[in-house]
């Protein structure tokens, strides 16, 4: 279960209408209903990704696993930006908003730090949210808003027909970058954690169980949660993730983050990770290291440098990438601290409006 | 206003209803000679705390009860060097036993603490004016500073002027000798002693200087008494010297019964801002990043907690407004605030609330532009902004306060619109009317505007699928106002999805059907059309009722002009004023309205935007009298220009009385 508020705030004004309206749809329609199916959170709207686009695929886990959370569907909101990625509020049958380029995260800070009381996610693509969004993307991970964003990641624009994304890797030859791209990548994980956000994981669009177990963990954290979804675009950049989906080289070049758990990965846990000598990480040999210089993984560390050094194992090529919770701290939330000012406000204060208009220094003239 | 003698044309400062008998000075027995109006300008450093002294005298002179207008004006380095020209920093006082509309023209009275704010503030200053200067701040090092090759108080170069020389700031240490504190501080001082001289001169109350100052500085004791201690100085200064043997009257200005308060345009706006909320039920949440001038409602806002309001400091103007946007989608009423640059910014978010119809208030508090352009300088050159600053047919209804006070009003205003018609608005104050103060009647609470009527969230289906299953369309309107039905997160049943794509009329579902767009294109430009049905008919102001020449005026040009108006009607001739309050939709009788004249007249700070507008809606020859100096307009050349106007449109429009066959007009 999450650890939503599911009262409704009145602000401080009895009566507010929002307040009121939800009530009164309660009234009309009975209790709210939490015990919901996949089903339900499906729309009749035609779903326009293109054939064998992985966002199908997220769509579809997201259905099935959201209803485990016990939440009601109206008290979803699901705020998207612009791309392939942002059309994913159409498809849900929760309140949504299909923002523009980039800004979904700070919309969303809006309706989430004045909305307590609802579960807010953000829908963004790499394009979307590293680069014309970027700015919106680390302020709201440092401000630890309550909402939770997931991030599709196929390192490529879809929706403007194939250039190169600030996750598309050195060299990518694509429609704006014949002779090969110059720009540096953006690692999302790194930069999330260089934001110091609270929660930061990464899950394989076409791996259920593990893309299930991470949402879920991103779900119920209070505080802002990233999820970088690596997600393939079979028309523009296919095949992106084959490295770590293909069977052969999958448990090779993946270390799967468990808490609690020793980093041993590849083919008969060949492969694990140790501290190097600078205070990073390093993959080593396992039976060449001793068992207790094996790190085991610990995502609540206060300190973002351990998690950020696991981000930084993996290369352009997503050799050694790590997959699952990279780190969940808790803080306080920006929106808890908002109404808890609002609240101490109240408490030192009354709401007088005929106090406030007439406050500082006045005089009466007499009729 | 109390009836006066009408003024000549062209007199150096407006609204001069009276003559100044200016007793003959001399001998130690003080005399007191009544005023019925004063403009006094205090210049100095920005590290001298100009803004601070004027703000504390016009408080004074609000309590004492006259009529007053202020016009500071600051440079927008927060310190350019000591004793510059760049760094003078001046505040305007117009106060008077009766009405006026502007911070005049021109000062009666300069006070000028050093050198550079004697040679920036002089030329303003009227032959025979009272100019009274810090005459230890005449140094050979100051005056080389601002080019001065022989000091102006000794090479007779202010013989034009009633020249007033004190030495502030050693009279302040003197003061301060025994308060323990340094030099260098207890100089700091001066503005108390000067403004201690000036509440003498002008007899303001003094009480709650003090009060002020021992709650300013309530951490610092010393500071306070420090400061208490200077002001009592210049007062007693006053009262002893030889250098004043004159004090000055003016008697409380004649408002009707209530309760007054000073306050800034800035202030009033944010005050709307929680009324609004207040009178609306919902709570208030404002999305800003800070810029000049508009940080200071961010700054008040941000006080009011205790009443819901939720602020929000983005990291960019971008997320303000998305932050705002957010907050509207949840069932707040979101504001957002910034200045001419920021509206910029902000543009592509105006256009997914004009898309997604949610209510939220755009509060443009202008200034010189263009890019960063004056930041602390008024102006308004956002109107074109404002109207059609975003891609596609993006209309928003545009709304402008006239007044300092009238801020509040208009928030309020805004805040109806939005809410009725669901739609973003656009409020375009300045840094005039930002800055700028004015005494306020106390509104009561209960004669404010009720707006819970125009929430209305939808709280079931309002429609039915094609098989009779009841459904929520959010795009399905009120047939009068075209609004649109408003589901709140966490309505059951009235899950919907809102955003940037064409919606299809109705359902709102995603419509890329040619006919679909051109009539909802059509449909958003009728909803903020249909607003003029709400907002009563052109208001004129033609007091002799047989003007020929009417000037149309918007925002905070109403002072100078209506104060130009007066000086015209004054001698003798008529004209109309007409000052609007929605610039979009416009009243709908205007167009007729403005053919009734002969010559209609649009006085703006911008190289005649409104003008283009009236032009291009009503086909009238409008006359466009434009400023871009970053000042308001002067009240009296702005009377020249409808005099001329008169003068030309008819050879009989000379004042009554002065016809050759003796007929009145």
């Amino acid at each position: 279960m999450t650890t939503l508020d599911t009262h409704v705030h009145d602000l401080g004004m009895p009566g507010n209408p929002i307040s009121a309206a939800v009530a009164a749809s309660v009234a009309e329609s009975g209790e709210k209903k939490t015990d919901l199916k996949a089903k339900d959170l499906k729309t009749d709207q035609e779903v326009r990704w293109c054939p064998g686009c992985g966002d199908y695929v997220i769509l579809n886990a997201v259905q099935s696993f959201l209803p485990s959370l016990g939440i009601a569907r109206e008290d979803m909101v699901i705020v998207s930006g612009i791309g392939c990625s942002s059309r994913f509020p159409y498809y849900m049958n929760t309140y949504g908003m299909h923002s523009i380029h980039g800004r979904a995260p700070a919309i969303a800070t809006g309706l989430a730090a004045s909305r307590p009381d609802l579960s807010v996610w953000v829908v963004t693509g790499d394009g979307d949210s590293l680069s014309i969004g970027g700015n919106h993307l680390i302020h709201a991970l440092r401000r630890n808003v309550n909402m939770t964003i997931l991030l599709f990641n196929n390192r490529i624009y879809g929706l403007t027909k194939g250039q190169y994304s600030p996750t598309s890797e050195v060299g990518k030859v694509t429609k704006s970058t014949p002779m090969g791209s110059i720009d540096a990548p953006f690692n999302p994980i790194s930069l999330a954690l260089g934001a110091d956000a609270t929660f930061v994981g990464r899950a394989m669009d076409s791996d259920r169980k593990g893309l299930t177990d991470v949402l879920r963990q991103a779900a119920e954290h209070k505080g802002t949660s990233l999820v970088e979804i690596y997600q393939n675009c079979n028309i523009f950049n296919d095949g992106a993730f084959e490295l770590l989906k293909d069977p052969n080289t999958g448990t090779q070049w993946s270390i799967p983050l468990e808490h609690g758990k020793p980093l041993v990965f590849g083919p008969d846990g060949a492969a694990c990770v140790v501290r190097d000598d600078f205070g990073g990480l390093r993959i080593a040999e396992t039976n060449q290291v001793a068992a207790e210089d094996i790190v085991i993984h610990d995502a609540t560390r206060e300190n973002p440098a351990y998690a950020f050094a696991l981000s930084r194992l993996s290369s352009q090529d997503l050799r050694y990438t790590p997959m699952g919770v990279f780190r969940s701290v808790q803080k306080p939330t920006y929106d808890g601290m908002m109404t808890e000012q609002l609240d101490v406000a109240r408490v030192q204060g009354t709401a007088d409006l005929q106090g406030l208009l007439g406050g500082g220094e006045t005089w009466t003239v007499d009729a | 206003m109390t009836a006066s003698t009408p003024p000549p044309i062209g007199a150096p400062n407006d609204e001069v209803s009276a003559t100044a008998a200016h007793a003959a000075t001399g001998g130690l027995v003080k005399s007191v000679v009544a005023l019925d109006r004063v403009v006094i300008r205090l210049a100095g450093d920005s590290g001298d705390g100009m803004q601070l002294t004027g703000n504390r005298f016009t408080s004074e002179t609000a309590s004492f009860g006259n009529d007053l207008s202020t016009l500071p004006n600051f440079p927008a380095e927060i310190r350019a060097p000591t004793g510059t020209l760049p760094g003078v920093s001046s505040f305007q006082l117009h106060f008077a036993d009766h009405d006026i509309m502007t911070p005049g023209d021109a000062p009666d009275v300069l006070v000028a603490m050093n050198p550079a704010a004697l040679k920036s503030n002089l030329s303003d200053l009227p032959g025979g004016g009272l100019l009274i200067v810090d005459s230890d701040e005449f140094t050979p090092r100051n005056l080389a500073k601002v080019g001065y090759a022989t000091s102006p108080l000794e090479d007779g170069s202010l013989e034009g002027w009633q020249t007033v020389p004190v030495p502030l700031t050693s009279m302040t240490l003197d003061a301060l000798a025994d308060s323990g504190l340094g030099k260098k501080e207890a100089e700091r001082s001066k503005n108390m002693f000067t403004l201690g001289l000036l509440s003498w001169m002008y007899h303001r109350p003094t009480e709650g200087t003090v009060r002020f100052l021992e709650r300013q500085f309530r951490r610092k004791p010393e500071i306070a008494a420090a400061n208490i201690a200077a002001f009592r100085a210049g007062y007693n200064y006053g009262e002893t010297t030889e250098a004043f043997a004159v004090s000055y009257e003016i008697k409380p200005a004649p408002m009707d019964a209530g309760t007054y308060r000073n306050i800034s345009g800035n202030q009033a706006l944010s005050l709307g801002i929680v009324a609004a909320g207040l009178r609306s039920g919902l709570p208030i949440f404002l999305g800003a990043y800070p810029i000049t001038p508009a940080s200071d409602i961010l700054h008040e806002l941000s006080k009011h907690k205790v009443f819901g309001v939720r602020t929000f400091q983005a990291e960019d103007e971008i997320a303000g407004i998305g932050a705002a946007l957010g907050a509207s989608f949840g069932g707040a009423l979101g504001v957002t605030t910034t200045s001419g640059p920021g509206v910029a910014l902000k543009a592509e978010t105006i256009g997914l609330a004009v898309m997604t119809e949610l209510p939220l208030l755009i509060i443009d508090v202008q200034r010189g532009g263009p890019s960063t352009g004056l930041p602390t300088k008024t102006e308004q050159s956002d109107l074109l902004q404002a109207m059609f600053g975003r891609n596609g047919e993006a209309p928003l209804p545009v709304i402008a306060p006239r007044s300092p006070g009238d801020c509040f009003d208009a928030a309020i205003e805004a805040a109806r619109i939005a809410l009725t018609y669901r739609t973003p608005v656009m409020l375009l104050s300045d840094g005039y009317l930002a800055n700028g103060a004015e005494p306020w009647a106390v509104p009561d609470v209960d004669s404010l505007p009720d707006l819970t009527g125009a929430v209305g969230f939808a709280t079931g289906p309002n429609a039915a699928s094609t098989d009779g299953t009841p459904e929520f369309h959010p795009y399905q309107r009120d047939p009068e106002t075209l609004a649109r039905a408003w589901a709140v997160p966490g309505t059951a049943g009235l899950q919907h999805r809102i955003g940037g794509l064409e919606k299809a009329d109705g359902n709102g579902n995603i419509s890329y059907d040619p006919a679909n767009h051109d009539f909802m294109v059509r449909t958003r430009q009728a909803k903020i059309d249909g607003i003029a049905a709400s907002i009563g008919p052109t208001d004129v102001e033609d007091p002799d009722g047989d003007a020929s020449v009417a000037v149309i005026g918007w925002g905070s040009t109403y002072g100078p002009i209506g104060a130009a108006c007066r000086r015209i009607r004054a001698s003798g001739r008529s004209v109309a004023q007409i000052h609007l309050r929605h610039i979009n939709p416009f009243p709908a009788d205007l167009g007729e309205v403005l053919a009734r004249y002969d010559r209609v007249i649009c006085p703006e700070m911008n190289l005649g935007q409104l003008a283009l507008l009236l032009r291009a809606k009503f086909l009238v020859d409008v006359q466009s009298h434009t400023q871009v100096s970053g000042m308001p307009f002067r009240s009296a050349e702005l009377a020249a220009v409808i005099q001329d106007a008169i003068d030309s449109t008819s050879t009989d429009a000379v004042p009554a009385g002065t016809a050759a066959n003796g007929a009145m007009q």
